[in-house]
C-alpha cells in the first residue's frame, strides 16, 4: 500500500476514533448510568435480518429478551416481537459541550425493544455506551497527561541543551531522578494523600496532571539531545552571527527542530497515560461508579465468575488494543515522514 | 468477606464440638458423649482460609478465621447446636438452674484428658473462667460474662462440679456457656501468674505447648502456607457404634487469600469445602457441579444483613463543620424515610446476588424463625412516595432536579463502602442510582476495610456507611452491643451518655428487660417491639440478607451446614472421608 493512502486511512482512523470518543453521546445508543435492573449481563443483542415465518428482510431487527423460562442464569429471544433497526432516533439528553444538548443517537431501537450491541454488565447497563463514554475519560486522560508532560519536558529540554553547563547538569541529575521514580508507586501515593470528598472526576483530572509533570524527564532528555546538536548547526551559527538573540535563535531556529520529535513522543506517551488510567482505575484507585473509564469497565475481570460466564465484559480490552495500535501506526508514520523530510 | 470485629460479632463463636447427654462406663472412668452419625474413620480433610489465624489463644481471639481454627482445638462446658440452633450438653453432661434464676450448678463429665494426656477437672473450669473475665487481658468474652456490671462468680463445689452465680437472671440462660473454650491449668497458669498470657499460644507456639479439649490438636503451622491439625486422641465423643471420634485423621487449612482462587481450588478438588460462596461463584459451580461431583447448598438467608446508616454522632462543630451541617438531614425521620423508600431491594438481592438473597425491612433476618417478628410493615419501593415524603418535610428540587434541603442546599454526601468487598460496592452502586432518583447526588467511595472501621468507630468522619452486620446467635442478646444506647457498636451514634432519642430510650428499657427475663414468650414480645421501633426509627437502613451458600466434595460424608457459624465446620468431629460407597449429597 503507498505510504500516502496508508496516512490518509490512519488518520481518518483515528479522526473517527475520536469523535467517537470525544462525542459519545451521539454513537452511543443509551446513556451510561441508564440501568435495566431487568436484563443483567445479557448477551449482545443479534441483529436479524429473517424473522420467525423465515421471510428475510433488507433492514435488520431485534428480539427482545427475556430470561430463561427455566429459571437457569441467562436469556431467550422473544420471537414473537420485533423492533427494526433505526438510524437518529431521539433518545436521553447527552451533553455535547457546555450548556448544549441533544437528543438525537446514530442508532437505536424503540422502546421497549433494547439493543446491546456489546452486551449489558451486571446492573443492565449497555456495554457499548459505557465503552464510548469511558473513553472519553480514558483518552481526556491520555492526551492531558502527555500535555503536561511533554510541555514541562519541551521547555526543561530546551533550556537544558542551549544552555548546558549548570543548569544542563542540575536539570539532568533531577531528570535522571525522576525517571527512577517507581511511577505505580507514586500514583498509589498521589492518590492516598487526595481528600475523599473531592469528586471523583476532579480529583482524577487533577492527579493525571500531577503525574503528568513527573513524566516530563524521557520528552526532556530527547530534546535536549535535539538542542545539542542543532545549536551547533551551521543554521543557527549564522543566525548567531548576525547577530540574533538566544531567544530569537531558540524560537525560529532550533525550537523548529524538535517538533518532529514531540509529535513522535505524544504518539508513544498518550498510550502511556491511557495505560496508567487504566492501571489505577482497574486497581480501584480511579474513577468511580457510576461514570465508566476503560479501568474500571475492566474490573468485571478480576471476577473468575465473569471470566468463565460473561466474555462480552472483555470487549473494553479490545478497545484499548485498537487505540494503542492505532497511535503507535501514528507514531511510526510521523517518523518516516521525518526521516523523508531529513533525507 | 470481611467480617465485623467487634463484639457484636462476638458470639459467632467458634466450632465447638457438639455432644449428646449420654455417659458410658469403660476401663478408665470416662464419660463420652455419644453421637447418632456413622462415617469411615482416617483420611485428610483440606479447607481453605481466607486470611491466617492471628493467635491460637481462645482468650484473646477476635477475628473469625482465628476462631475457626480454635473451635477444632477446644471445646466448651454447654454448647449450641448449630443444626438445631439449641444448647446440648458438651463438657458439662448436666446442669440445674435454681428457681429465681440466678445460680446454675453445671455437672462435668468424668475422666476427660486434655489432648496432652492430663486430666479435665472443676479446678481447669475455674481458672479458665478467671481469664474470661480478667479485665488486664481484655477478653471480649468478658461483657457477656458482666450482667447488669457484676462479673459471674465461680465457684468449683466438687472436682467434677462448678456453680456459677449470677447478679440477675439472664434471658439466654445457659446458651452464655457456648464458645467459651476451657483452658488447660496446667499448662496456663504458669504464663498467666507471670503476666505472660496474652503472649502465650500465638501462633509461633509450638504443638506441645497447647492443649485443649477439642476434637484436633495442632500438629504443624508453616506460616503462609497451611496449618494441620490431626485428631486428638483423647477426645470425649463417640459414634452409636463406639468408634471414637473425630473420624478424620488430619485437618488441614489451607491460606488462599481470594475467594476466586478458592473456588478454583475447590474444582480442582485441592479442598473439600467451600465455607462460603459468593452469588456467582455459585452460579459457576453449579455449571459442573454434577460432572465434578460436588454437593452445592443453599442453605437459605443467615444472619447477615446488609444495611445503610448515617452519622448520627455528636460531633465537633468546628472540626467537622461541613458533616455538622449534612447531619441536620440525616437525624431527619423523614429523610431516612425518603431513602429507605427510594432502596430497590428485590433488585439488589437479584441483581448482586443472583436471587440468592432476601430483602429486608428490619434487623432480624429470616433466617433468625425464633426471633422474627413477622408482623412488621414491608413498605414498597416507590420513588413518589419518597420523594413526597421528602416534600413533607420541606425539601424541594431546583430545576436541574436536584434535591434542596430547607435551607436550599443541594444534598450531597458519600458513601463508604469496604473495597474488597465487590458485593456491597454494588449494592452501593444500586443505592446511588436509586437516590439519584430522589434527586441526591451520591459518591460512592470505596475504602480498605480498616480504614472504613476506623473512621466509623473512632475518628466518625464519614457521612454514610454501607456494611455489613452478622447476628452471632439466634437471641437478642448478642445485640445488646448494639441496641444499647451505650453500646460500643451503637453504630450511628456512638458513646450516648444518655438516650439521645425517646425510642432509643425505650430500646435500652427493652433490651434490659429482656436479658433478664427468663420467660421465652415474654422476651420475644419484649424483643418483637425492639424490631418495631428499629424498622419506624431506622437508624439503620436495612437492605438485604444474603443466602449462606456452600460446597463440599461429595465424598465428604456427614456434611450438614448450618448457618450459624461456622457454617461447614461445626460438626468436624463427625465429617468423613467416603473411600467406599456411593458420594451422595445431602
Amino acid at each position: 500500500m503507498p505510504r500516502n493512502l496508508r496516512t490518509v486511512i490512519l488518520l481518518s482512523f483515528l479522526v473517527l476514533l475520536h469523535l467517537a470518543l470525544l462525542l459519545p453521546g451521539f454513537f452511543a445508543p443509551y446513556d451510561f448510568a441508564q440501568q435495566n435492573r431487568d436484563l443483567p449481563f445479557a448477551p449482545p443483542t443479534r441483529l436479524h435480518f429473517i424473522d420467525a415465518t423465515g421471510a428475510w428482510h433488507a433492514w435488520p431487527f431485534v428480539h427482545p429478551l427475556q430470561p430463561n423460562v427455566d429459571g437457569s442464569d441467562g436469556y431467550t429471544e422473544d420471537v414473537t416481537q420485533a423492533y427494526p433497526l433505526r438510524l437518529f432516533v431521539r433518545g436521553n439528553a447527552f451533553q455535547i459541550v457546555g450548556p448544549w444538548n441533544a437528543h438525537v443517537h446514530l442508532f437505536g431501537v424503540q422502546s421497549p425493544g433494547h439493543i446491546f450491541l456489546f452486551g449489558t454488565d451486571d446492573f443492565g447497563r449497555d456495554e457499548l455506551s459505557r465503552i464510548l463514554f469511558g473513553g472519553r475519560i480514558s483518552l481526556f486522560a491520555g492526551i492531558l497527561g502527555a500535555s503536561a508532560a511533554l510541555s514541562v519536558g519541551a521547555l526543561l529540554g530546551v533550556l537544558s541543551g542551549f544552555y548546558s553547563g549548570w543548569t544542563d547538569a542540575v536539570i539532568m541529575r533531577t531528570s535522571e531522578l525522576f525517571l527512577a521514580l517507581p511511577w505505580l508507586y507514586l500514583l498509589f501515593a498521589v492518590r492516598a494523600i487526595l481528600p475523599l470528598r473531592i469528586k471523583t472526576t476532579d480529583a482524577f483530572l487533577l492527579f493525571i496532571v500531577v503525574v503528568g509533570l513527573v513524566a516530563w524527564a524521557r520528552p526532556a532528555r530527547l530534546v535536549r539531545g535535539i538542542v545539542l546538536s542543532a545549536r551547533e548547526r551551521h543554521f543557527a551559527l549564522a543566525a548567531r552571527a548576525m547577530g540574533a538573540s538566544n531567544f530569537h535563535v531558540l524560537r525560529y531556529h532550533i525550537f523548529p527542530e524538535t517538533y518532529g520529535v514531540l509529535l513522535t513522543t505524544a504518539a508513544l506517551l498518550i498510550p502511556q497515560f491511557v495505560l496508567a488510567e487504566v492501571t489505577l482505575s482497574f486497581l480501584g484507585l480511579g474513577v468511580g461508579e457510576p461514570i465508566p473509564t476503560w479501568g474500571n469497565l475492566l474490573i468485571p475481570m478480576q471476577k473468575y465468575s465473569v471470566l468463565r460466564s460473561y466474555w462480552w465484559l472483555c470487549l473494553p480490552a479490545f478497545a484499548l488494543v485498537l487505540l494503542f495500535l492505532a497511535y503507535h501506526w501514528a507514531s511510526t508514520t510521523v517518523q518516516e515522514a521525518l526521516g523523508e523530510v531529513r533525507s | 468477606m470481611n467480617r465485623w470485629p467487634t463484639r457484636f460479632m462476638l458470639l459467632v463463636a467458634g466450632s465447638l464440638a457438639a455432644g449428646a447427654a449420654a455417659s458410658r462406663l469403660s476401663a478408665a472412668p470416662q464419660d463420652y458423649a455419644i453421637e447418632a452419625g456413622e462415617g469411615q474413620a482416617g483420611g485428610r480433610l483440606v479447607v481453605a482460609l481466607r486470611s491466617e489465624p492471628k493467635t491460637l489463644n481462645p482468650i484473646l481471639s477476635v477475628d473469625a478465621t482465628s476462631r475457626e481454627v480454635i473451635g477444632a482445638l477446644n471445646a466448651d462446658l454447654v454448647h449450641i447446636n448449630r443444626a438445631t440452633q439449641r444448647t446440648e450438653p458438651a463438657l458439662a453432661k448436666s446442669w440445674t438452674i435454681s428457681p429465681d434464676g440466678k445460680r446454675y450448678v453445671l455437672q462435668l463429665r468424668q475422666g476427660l484428658k486434655f489432648s496432652d494426656g492430663a486430666p479435665f477437672t472443676a479446678d481447669d473450669v475455674v481458672f479458665s473462667f478467671a481469664l474470661y473475665l480478667d479485665e488486664k487481658l481484655h477478653s471480649p468474652q468478658r461483657d457477656l460474662l458482666v450482667i447488669d456490671d457484676h462479673p459471674i462468680s465461680v465457684k468449683k463445689l466438687s472436682d467434677y462440679t462448678v456453680e456459677f452465680d449470677l447478679a440477675k437472671p439472664y434471658g439466654p440462660a445457659e446458651r452464655l456457656f457456648d464458645g467459651l473454650a476451657m483452658l488447660p491449668k496446667h499448662l496456663l497458669e504458669p504464663a498467666y501468674r507471670e503476666g505472660r498470657l496474652a503472649q502465650a499460644w500465638g501462633t509461633t507456639a509450638q504443638p506441645q505447648e497447647l492443649a485443649g479439649l477439642g476434637p484436633f490438636r495442632l500438629k504443624l503451622y508453616v506460616p503462609g502456607q497451611q496449618l494441620v491439625l490431626e485428631r486428638n486422641p483423647n477426645y470425649w465423643k463417640r459414634d452409636q457404634n463406639g468408634k471414637p471420634l473425630p473420624y478424620l485423621s488430619e485437618l488441614t487449612f489451607v491460606f488462599v487469600a481470594n475467594e476466586d482462587s478458592q473456588v478454583i481450588k475447590f474444582q480442582t478438588s485441592e479442598t473439600h469445602l467451600l465455607e462460603r460462596v459468593n452469588a456467582d461463584n455459585f452460579a459457576v459451580l453449579q455449571k459442573d457441579a454434577k460432572t465434578k461431583g460436588q454437593c452445592l447448598l443453599d442453605l437459605g438467608p443467615g444472619l447477615e444483613f446488609q444495611f445503610l446508616v448515617f452519622n448520627q454522632n455528636q460531633l465537633d462543630a468546628a472540626k467537622f463543620a461541613e458533616l455538622t451541617a449534612k447531619q441536620t438531614w440525616f437525624r431527619d425521620l423523614q429523610f431516612r424515610q425518603a431513602v429507605s423508600l427510594a432502596m430497590d431491594r428485590r433488585a439488589m438481592a437479584r441483581l448482586v446476588y443472583g436471587g440468592r438473597a432476601t430483602p429486608i425491612w428490619g434487623h432480624v433476618t429470616p433466617g433468625d424463625k425464633l426471633w422474627l417478628n413477622d408482623k412488621l410493615p414491608h413498605p414498597e419501593r416507590s420513588i413518589e412516595k419518597a420523594r413526597q415524603t421528602l416534600r413533607d418535610a420541606g425539601y424541594s428540587w431546583n430545576s436541574g432536579g436536584a434535591l434542596l434541603d430547607l435551607q436550599h442546599r443541594p444534598v450531597q454526601f458519600s458513601i463508604l463502602v469496604s473495597s474488597s468487598n465487590a458485593q456491597r460496592s454494588k449494592l452501593a452502586a444500586l443505592a446511588q442510582d436509586d437516590l439519584r432518583q430522589l434527586g441526591m447526588d451520591v459518591q460512592v467511595v470505596p475504602m480498605e476495610f480498616r480504614a472504613l472501621v476506623d473512621r466509623l468507630l473512632n475518628t466518625k468522619d464519614y457521612e454514610a456507611v454501607l456494611m455489613n452486620l452478622v447476628n452471632g446467635d439466634v437471641d437478642p442478646t448478642p445485640e445488646m452491643n448494639l441496641w444499647l444506647s451505650s453500646g460500643e457498636t451503637h453504630l450511628w451514634d456512638l458513646g450516648e451518655t444518655k438516650p439521645a432519642t425517646a425510642w432509643e430510650a425505650e430500646v435500652d428499657r427493652l433490651m434490659e428487660a429482656q436479658m433478664t427475663t427468663s420467660d421465652p414468650a415474654a422476651r420475644k414480645k419484649l424483643y418483637d417491639r425492639v424490631q418495631e421501633l428499629a424498622a419506624q426509627n431506622l437508624p439503620l437502613i436495612f437492605l438485604v440478607s444474603p443466602n449462606i451458600l456452600v460446597a463440599a466434595q461429595s465424598t465428604v460424608g456427614n456434611f450438614h451446614p448450618a448457618i450459624l457459624e461456622p457454617y461447614v465446620l461445626w460438626n468436624a468431629d463427625q465429617l468423613f472421608l467416603r473411600r467406599t460407597g456411593a458420594a451422595q449429597c445431602p
